[in-house]
């Protein structure tokens, strides 16, 4: 396996190997399908629009709906206004969402396709809504096209006057799986907060299994929570790279007060996400919380004398790739190497932030990375484990290191978008999942004579 | 009113009379059934079809173990291509020592190489694979921008030549070409006609040699295909291009026949071959029990050797004794159910013909991007009307080579260069869709209600959750052989699988079967 790389390290500034990003507009995609009855739109070529289904669905095990724009040559050289126009009638008479959700592609962005106004022309049915954000997918990553329609949504959608939720708080929770934004709205609901979740992909793409298809699940942010987002009372947002411009935007916009958070996974960052709950909801920390974090605290324990000193390679999108970075240093490991393919160098701030805490030296941090380079590091200096997304299976099998998958995307296993990496609860799962790789690939080499029943 | 109007009349009535070409119920009547195929999918629809980039690079060129297959583009393209299509390879001989299937090589292009051109990057990401991987043949597949800032791949292509004394292949695959995958699929064909085919010069080692075109070995069904063509006693000098290699097909011209697995893919070099070098082609489907002693038989028949017919003959006899027990095992299981197969561009008629073997009727049959002669048969290709979609894919013009060219004299029994096409496998009142959607995807499961769904990932789960056996068509659902006897009974087993799921049986919670309140009556 990736027989052809070599161990030494040769300087690359051109070519990108065996990628840990892909590109903006299937983070639009996602976003999208977080609102409920919303239709995503994809403005380009056919193939974006099927890449980016195919991707969600073989993370999520789930139908992902979208359309697209179907641009031929001719669209390319005269603009897609008529097709997007065209796209936007047939999907309004055939699949009857709420929402378009249109988002551009590298090909509607080169040739300088003009959104706005196309859809300030569009003849859009009585009650019915299209919106738009650019997402050329020359710059940033599927993070930056995630944030993008996020704020896209909220540029559309929210009115200024509406004060229908001046009592709840607004919660974006950033890219996260639908078992995550069930953990994080129990945790809220737990401190006794009303609050709006956006985008919320519970009930959409973890849809139950009833012998009838719906095309449109009873999950996502419903449209007048979206118009009311402006008046909340307060916002957390998770992820400082993927929310810190939602967070901003809202706060210059609509003056709303926010706490940005590190996804909360692991013990540190979900206890920042209770206590910013507390200081809103005034309120003591039900015991049922408690428990919880008293219970992962004291799995960490329980467990330390196989994650003590581990070292671990971190990979994926970097708000989840932070929040495991703190798990795994609670549980007393060393990231020796952490990296993010998308090209932001606040996360290498922040991840080295967090070494230092824990008096960590001698860690390769790096964003605008890859698995090449990673791969390369670990022909070097090995690590004990391997976390990130599947496409790390080739380096786990090359290197015949343990390997959790976590993060995005995870093509090669079932179950996991149901359960959460976030919370106390998400915290167990992790290190259960974690101290089982690294022991049963202890059990594996071990002879006979020191192989264990009891550990 | 049948089905197919009810259906077709929920659409306005712009989008109906374009579909209604495409969709159709077989008449089976004295006039050929016919049907509108590689025309402009309609914006907003939710076809299931991808680009251009896709068939060049995802379906034709990816495959090829031993080149270095730069996307020339922003990172998306590039990345979900990358390892997602199953088509296996193994190092042999004949791949320099080198398997890059695991591997994705892309230019990342930011913002600045959109604005003011990608070429200088193209060029140092080469000067970067040559450093490190040091391949012998790169090809480069554009993404959209590419044709639309205008970096000229070629050119940089043949720069890497003159600079590395290696092969390198510029491949303008530019998403937004033609109609959907096939366009790719013909750019990719004209490229390895063009460059490959017939640049090297190694004789087949024996008597009876072919290559398999169109065959691409998912789930690896192009091995499962060599093993029995080898027991035969049949020379397989290349594959098309699964588990494929630059180095095999170079040498492709020299083999006697060609046999077409996948027709819309590669009908192109099976054409181009014929006449620059004379080789005939033979249409065959290894998809099926009968279908492969077919065409095992159309192969021993074609090469008319008393000897080869009967170690053909002893191989299905052998072979079929192997697999007769398991065959019938889930004969009995799928016997007397209906299907509906969405595919690509054959496996819709491939499959039509594994499932009859099991006893399955296919009721719904449809293709994202085949042409009218994968429906019809190429018969009708003289009649097929030109558009400005596809007068813009080259026309590649090949002359009869002056050294190589062989004049074929087969006249035997068997059909050459010819493909009959999917309607002939097809019984009167069977759907056929082409350019299939979510609706009509739908709508069809509703209104026929067939016992099973073999479609992609895109409609797999819409068409579980309302109740259906679903299985992707595409990718085996991570299974395979299909192709073969081997494949025959792992599909009648995953068939099998799927549809007697325990999993079934609970769908209903049992409250919803019982009265929620109990109480007397009077």
């Amino acid at each position: 396996m990736l027989d052809l790389t070599p161990k030494t390290v040769a300087e690359r500034s051109a070519l990108r190997i065996n990628p840990c990003k892909t590109c903006q507009p299937v983070g639009a995609m996602y976003a999208a399908l977080g609102v409920h009855r919303c239709m995503p739109h994809s403005h380009g070529s056919q193939g974006c629009c099927s890449y980016h289904r195919t991707v969600l669905s073989r993370h999520f095990k789930e139908p992902a709906i979208a359309s697209s724009s179907s641009f031929t040559e001719g669209a390319s050289v005269f603009g897609g206004c008529s097709n997007v126009n065209t796209a936007v009638k047939n999907i309004f008479d055939i699949y009857g969402p709420d929402i378009i959700a249109i988002h551009t592609t590298c090909l509607s962005e080169t040739i300088g396709d003009d959104l706005n106004s196309y859809i300030m022309d569009m003849q859009i049915p009585e009650g019915k809504r299209v919106i738009h954000c650019n997402t050329p997918s020359y710059v940033g990553s599927h993070i930056t096209g995630f944030t993008n329609m996020v704020n896209g949504f909220l540029n559309y959608y929210v009115d200024p006057n509406n004060k229908s939720a001046s009592d709840k708080i607004a919660i974006l929770p950033g890219w996260v799986n639908p078992g995550d934004n069930r953990e994080m709205k129990l945790i809220a609901e737990q401190m006794g907060l009303e609050f709006i979740m956006f985008p919320d992909h519970s009930g959409v793409m973890d849809a139950p299994m009833t012998g009838s298809y719906q095309m449109y699940p009873d999950g996502g942010t419903t449209q007048a929570e979206l118009k009311s987002l402006g008046g909340v009372k307060h916002l957390i947002a998770f992820g400082h790279i993927i929310s810190t411009p939602t967070a901003e935007l809202m706060q210059k916009k609509w003056k709303v007060p926010f706490n940005l958070l590190p996804l909360p996974v692991g013990v540190t960052f979900t206890d920042k996400y209770l206590m910013a709950l507390q200081k809103l909801s005034k309120r003591e920390v039900p015991h049922a919380l408690e428990e919880q974090r008293g219970q992962l605290v004291d799995l960490m324990l329980d467990s330390h004398a196989y994650t003590s000193g581990k070292k671990v390679a971190i990979f994926g999108d970097p708000d989840i790739v932070l929040g495991l970075t703190s798990l795994v240093l609670e549980a007393g490991m060393v990231p020796k190497y952490v990296i993010s393919g998308t090209p932001k160098d606040d996360f290498t701030v922040l991840v080295n932030k967090l070494l230092d805490e824990y008096h960590i030296t001698g860690s390769t941090v790096k964003a605008n990375a890859d698995l090449f380079d990673l791969h390369q590091w670990i022909k070097n200096e090995p690590v004990d484990l391997l976390l990130g997304s599947t496409y790390g299976k080739q380096i786990a099998k090359a290197e015949d290191i343990p390997f959790v998958r976590a993060g995005f995307p995870v093509l090669d296993r079932y179950g996991g978008p149901l359960l959460p990496t976030v919370g106390y609860v998400g915290g167990i799962r992790m290190i259960e999942k974690i101290t089982d790789a690294i022991m049963t690939r202890m059990e594996r080499d071990y002879s006979d004579e020191d192989f264990e029943i009891v550990m | 009113m049948n089905k197919r109007q009810n259906m077709l009349d929920k659409y306005s009535a712009r989008v109906y009379k374009n579909r209604k070409e495409h969709l159709i119920e077989l008449e089976k009547a004295e006039s050929a059934d016919t049907i509108s195929a590689n025309t402009r999918a309609i914006p907003g629809v939710m076809t299931a079809r991808g680009c251009c980039y896709a068939g060049c690079k995802g379906v034709v060129v990816g495959p090829l173990k031993d080149v270095c297959v730069i996307t020339h583009g922003p990172i998306g393209c590039g990345f979900y291509s990358w390892g997602t299509r199953r088509n296996k390879a193994k190092l042999d001989n004949n791949s320099d020592g080198k398997n890059f299937i695991p591997y994705c090589f892309s230019t990342d292009m930011q913002e600045s190489d959109i604005v003011f051109g990608g070429e200088k990057k193209l060029e140092k990401a080469i000067d970067e694979a040559m450093e490190i991987f040091k391949p012998t043949t790169i090809m480069i597949c554009s993404t959209c921008p590419i044709g639309l800032i205008g970096d000229d791949v070629q050119a940089v292509a043949r720069r890497a030549e003159e600079k590395y004394g290696i092969r390198a292949i510029g491949y303008s695959c530019e998403g937004y070409k033609g109609v959907s995958q096939s366009a790719g699929h013909h750019i990719a064909n004209n490229g390895l006609m063009r460059y490959i085919i017939g640049t090297g010069d190694k004789e087949p080692e024996t008597k009876f040699s072919v290559n398999i075109l169109g065959e691409y070995n998912i789930g690896g069904d192009g091995w499962e295909e060599a093993r029995i063509l080898k027991r035969c006693g049949i020379e397989v000098v290349s594959i098309f291009t699964g588990d494929g290699s630059v180095e095999a097909l170079s040498n492709s011209h020299l083999a006697q026949l060609n046999l077409v697995m996948c027709h819309r893919s590669i009908n192109y070099i099976a054409e181009m071959m014929k006449t620059k070098y004379g080789i005939d082609w033979m249409k065959v489907n290894f998809i099926g029990v009968g279908a492969t002693c077919q065409s095992l038989r159309d192969i021993a028949e074609y090469f008319n050797d008393p000897e080869l017919k009967k170690r053909v003959d002893d191989v299905i006899t052998d072979e079929l004794n192997t697999i007769s027990e398991d065959i019938a095992y889930y004969k009995s299981k799928l016997t007397g159910k209906t299907a509906g197969i969405f595919s690509g561009g054959s496996r819709s008629h491939h499959y039509q013909v594994l499932l009859e073997d099991f006893g399955v009727h296919t009721v719904i049959a449809g293709y994202e991007f085949a042409h009218r002669d994968d429906y019809e048969g190429r018969e009708v290709i003289p009649s097929i009307k030109e558009d400005a979609d596809n007068k813009n894919i080259e026309q590649l013009t090949v002359e009869p080579d002056e050294t190589l060219f062989r004049e074929s004299n087969y006249e035997g029994k068997v059909t050459i260069d010819d493909y009959e096409g999917m309607f002939h496998e097809m019984s009167k009142g069977d759907i056929v869709v082409d350019d299939y959607n979510h609706f009509e995807t739908d709508e069809l499961i509703k209104a026929f209600k067939p016992d099973m769904f073999f479609s992609g990932i895109k409609d797999k789960y819409s068409i579980q959750k309302a109740g259906f056996t679903s299985r992707q068509i595409h990718s085996y659902d991570y299974s395979g052989p299909y192709a073969g006897f081997n494949g025959a009974v792992n599909f009648g087993r995953d068939a099998t699988m799927t549809l007697y799921a325990n999993a079934w049986s609970l769908v209903t919670p049992p409250w919803k079967n019982e009265p929620m309140l109990i109480g007397k009556v009077g």
